[in-house]
């Protein structure tokens, strides 16, 4: 254990060092949800009595963090082909270290980049008229978090497998698109026709967006908000393995 | 006898390609001993890098066993992975990095203290010629000195015994020469054992005490440099012909030679081999004369590696490299 600890800490300490030496990245990175936030946001506020309880950045902003969780982890992969590519994967391969630690360092530095964007779009909300419970924003976060570092891990995962750029990113289009655009993240989908309605309740993340906007109207007990945490339990759990399950087989 | 530091018996790895079966290693069998610099030879395809990966942990052999620095490859692989070290094709360092931390973060992973890795990190820069780059970004250091970073990268734990996969490859012959220096003052300086592929047969011939010549996923000749090259007796002839279409005739003629072997045709190439060369030459010109043949070069010469090689796998080792033939081991499973 101690050794995975150690391994962990040194692939994380590396994969953050060389993520805060891009500045350009880190500011793109963290400008993105910020532009939701301003340029979207302003949007919905007419809308908001139509959408349900709360203001409207009581329904928009966990929507964004979990899109935010969505998107920031599924393409972590990208990094990792180009790691492969430098053959950094291979020789980290060849040493005793832990194999776990070789993912989950790089999910750790993942999910620590996620929650500083997290955190920072929800301090730019409140100017704009975001009231939430601390307690709702926390549980969202730790949701994203959860989120987050399973679908990294799945991406660090299938980037092993196809190694290329070019079979890696249309895999992503396919899967993400329908999946945020059937999640209610922008629009609740209780304002899509019954048909619509039907097949988003099959993603498990529309469910998930449900329960982060119970937590910020401070509803924790709600039916939604279980159903949206154990939902982000379960996707956490199966996440993981399938990438822990890939790093552990031999390479090839 | 000294002690060997590679053991392994029928190595053997099937790659499973949809439904087909492919056999990149087949059952290779070999010794390293303890100080040795061993070359494992072979065209594109062969097996080599198979049998590399497997002997560095990094496949699982289908078949056969093998003992690696003492360890045993399928019951102790991560004791085996912390005695080797192992400089692969593609690097080991990422571009934007600081060489010096690439080389303390890869020392970190065997255990070692920052401190420790540092000062033994900056020691392997100076004796690698790399002063002055600890803080350099690979990207922006020279092919030579990307591949003597690597070399410090698997070298930083210092281990009894280091695999180096193509060392050479894309270098020009400078740093290639200088690149040799270097490993063989590994052995000297330290008595690391050296296991080495490549398909440079100058190279084998400079720098191994021991060559593997592997083909078709076994292993189809063994010795050292002079020991192989003695078993091509007589002289190499090698004659192009100006016309592809008129070759196989040209390689009639060669074949038909006082004394000849069967000649073998590489593109427009015939190198057949003669008991004598000078004498084999002139009979040579004649006929083709005769025949109306035109040549565009000739030469007879002593046999090198290469003709070792040709002989061996009917395949030319400098052929190999221009024209690769599809390499299982390059397939991801």
């Amino acid at each position: 254990m101690p050794t995975l600890l150690r391994d962990t800490y040194t692939v994380f300490a590396r994969a953050m060092r060389m993520s805060l030496r891009n500045p350009a990245w880190l500011l793109i990175s963290l400008m993105q949800p910020i532009l939701y936030i301003v340029l979207f946001g302003p949007l919905l506020e007419p809308l908001a009595a139509q959408l349900g309880p709360g203001n409207a950045y009581q329904i928009f902003v966990p929507g964004i963090l979990v899109q935010l969780g969505m998107f920031g982890a599924l393409f972590v992969g990208f990094g990792l082909i180009a790691e492969w590519r430098a053959g950094v994967i291979e020789s980290q391969r060849v040493t005793p270290a832990s194999r776990t630690a070789l993912l989950l360092g790089r999910v750790l530095r993942d999910v620590v980049v996620l929650l500083t964007q997290g955190v920072l779009l929800v301090l730019v909300a409140i100017p704009l008229g975001l009231r939430a419970p601390v307690a709702g924003v926390a549980l969202t976060l730790l949701v994203v978090a959860l989120l987050g570092a399973a679908l990294a891990a799945v991406s660090y995962a299938l980037a092993l497998t196809l190694k290329s750029e070019d079979a890696f990113a249309p895999l992503l289009n396919a899967v993400v698109f329908p999946i945020v655009l059937l999640s209610g993240i922008l629009l609740p989908m209780t304002l899509a026709p019954g048909w619509l309605q039907a097949v988003s309740d099959v993603n498990p993340f529309k469910h998930i967006v449900e329960a982060t906007r119970e937590f910020f109207i401070g509803g924790y007990g709600t039916a939604n908000a279980w159903w949206g945490v154990a939902l982000t339990v379960l996707l956490a759990v199966l996440g993981w393995l399938f990438g822990v399950r890939r790093f552990r087989r031999e390479s090839s | 006898m000294l002690s060997r530091v590679i053991h392994a018996r029928g190595l053997a790895r099937t790659f499973r390609k949809r439904k087909e079966e492919v056999h990149a290693v087949v059952g290779v069998d070999l010794d390293v001993s303890a100080g040795e610099i061993v070359g494992f030879l072979g065209p594109n395809g062969a097996g080599k890098t198979t049998t590399l990966r497997m002997l560095t942990t990094l496949l699982e052999p289908t078949a056969g066993t093998a003992t690696v620095a003492g360890c045993d490859l399928r019951t102790d692989p991560v004791g085996v992975r912390r005695r080797i070290g192992y400089v692969s094709q593609s690097g080991s360092t990422a571009p934007e990095a600081r060489a010096g931390e690439e080389v303390v973060d890869h020392a970190r992973l065997y255990g070692m203290s920052t401190a420790e890795a540092t000062e033994r990190g900056k020691q392997l820069f100076s004796e690698l010629d790399l002063d002055g780059l600890w803080e350099r970004q690979p990207k922006a250091m020279s092919g030579g000195q990307r591949r003597r970073l690597d070399i410090a990268v698997g070298l930083i734990h210092v281990p009894e015994l280091v695999f180096l996969d193509e060392p050479t490859t894309g270098l020009d012959p400078q740093a290639r020469a200088n690149l040799w220096d270097h490993i063989r003052a590994l052995r000297e300086e330290r008595g690391t054992t050296v296991f080495l592929t490549t398909h440079y047969l100058d190279e084998a011939d400079a720098l191994c005490d021991r060559i593997l010549v592997i083909d078709h996923g076994s292993i189809v000749a063994e010795g050292t440099p002079d020991q192989l090259k003695s078993q091509v007796g007589g002289d190499v002839l090698t004659v192009t012909a100006e016309r592809p279409e008129e070759a196989a005739e040209v390689a009639r003629l060669v074949g038909a030679l006082p004394g000849a072997e069967p000649p073998q045709l590489v593109e427009t190439r015939v190198i057949g081999r003669v008991p004598h060369g000078g004498r084999a030459l002139v009979e040579l010109v004649r006929a083709l004369d005769a025949a109306g043949l035109a040549v565009s070069g000739i030469e007879s010469r002593r046999p090198s590696l290469d003709d070792v090689f040709l002989g061996l796998t009917g395949r030319s080792l400098r052929e190999s490299g221009g024209a690769p033939a599809p390499a299982p081991e390059e397939v991801p499973a």
